[in-house]
């Protein structure tokens, strides 16, 4: 009986450091995504200054595709710029993107400067899209099935090796279904 | 008593926080709404701050969002459910007491019952002193025996 009182404490400590250890694994900034599975919000939003056609919901219909949150003043989506590039280019899957809260002017002129990757592009200026669909930062992308629901959700950059790894299996998942 | 007070001031004051001038509500009651709601709301950005703490540019488009929220007519838990369906019980900084919230609520609890009960049962333990064993027969046969011997 006695020994179990001495024990009992440092038991209590392996389990709540065993907990700790488990929390040290995980991203913070990693939130899981309300949407998951279910449609994507509905929204209807005009293009960025200089190009004709702006994004809505329906056009994310009919086919699996990728929604791109990004920014001219996103230094990660500089990183991620050329994987997209790459992807339309080889037309591995439609990209749309969204512009987040950028100025007039510099969404289109970070497109003239680094290329343009998506089929179409919606100009969140006030960022209401962005609250809806739960984004936290840029970039973000959500992948779209042909129902028009999400079914997942990349919080960071694309990277070579998560497209192979992850995206593109995945995609090919839900064409095939 | 003054330089005490002074002192008091100065360690035990807190940072104050509010929304930015152009995005306080004219009317000040529901301007006190929305700021009491903006502290209960985690900004998703920094993570370790309210959206009224932080100025981020999302905290500030989800303060504006709770301003407005609030101005069409929606009840607090309207516009903290509004936030809630966008980005999950986690931007709520006081979690809320449900299934999976279980063991967080009310491990401290069951934790404090645990320990008060342990340390009673260990109090009472090293206070008694051990119960006398009783003798066998032959250990009392010899103190008869002594007894006699000396009787």
């Amino acid at each position: 009986m006695r020994r179990i009182v001495f024990i009992f404490p440092i038991l209590v400590f392996a389990i709540i450091g065993a907990f700790f250890a488990y929390g040290l694994t995980r991203d913070p900034s990693n939130i899981p995504s309300q949407l998951i599975d279910r449609p994507l919000p509905s929204f209807d939003l005009p293009g960025v200054e200089g190009l004709p056609e702006g994004l809505s919901t329906d056009d994310l219909k009919g086919e699996v595709a990728l929604l791109n949150v990004f920014a001219s003043w996103c230094v990660s989506c500089h990183i991620e710029h050329p994987i997209l590039m790459e992807l339309a280019k080889s037309e591995a899957v439609s990209i749309y993107g969204l512009n987040w809260k950028d100025k007039p002017g510099d969404g289109k002129a970070w497109l003239d400067r680094y290329g343009n990757p998506y089929a179409r592009v919606g100009d969140d200026r006030e960022g209401r899209v962005a609250i809806d669909l739960g984004v936290t930062g840029a970039p973000e992308t959500f992948v779209i099935d042909r129902e028009g629901r999400v079914r997942f959700k990349v919080t960071g950059p694309i990277t070579e090796q998560y497209w192979i790894q992850t995206l593109q299996p995945l995609i090919e998942e839900l064409r095939r279904s | 008593m003054r330089r005490i007070l002074l002192l008091a001031a100065l360690l035990f004051s807190t940072a104050a926080f509010a929304a930015e001038p152009d995005e306080v509500l004219a009317d000040p009651a529901l301007e006190a709404r929305a700021a009491k709601i903006d502290e209960q709301l985690r900004c998703v950005v920094c993570q370790s701050q309210s959206i009224a703490e932080s100025n981020a540019p999302l905290a500030k488009d989800l303060r504006v969002l709770v301003r407005e929220r609030i101005s069409m007519g929606d009840t607090d838990k309207q516009v903290i459910a509004y936030v809630v369906e966008r980005y999950g019980d986690y931007v709520l900084l006081k979690p809320p007491v449900q299934g999976n919230t279980m063991f967080l609520w009310g491990f401290p609890a069951a934790a404090l019952a645990l320990g008060l009960v342990g340390g009673a049962v260990f109090l009472r333990s090293s206070r008694k002193p051990a119960a006398e064993a009783p003798l066998s027969e032959e250990d009392e046969d010899a103190v008869d025996r002594i007894l006699e011997e000396r009787g």
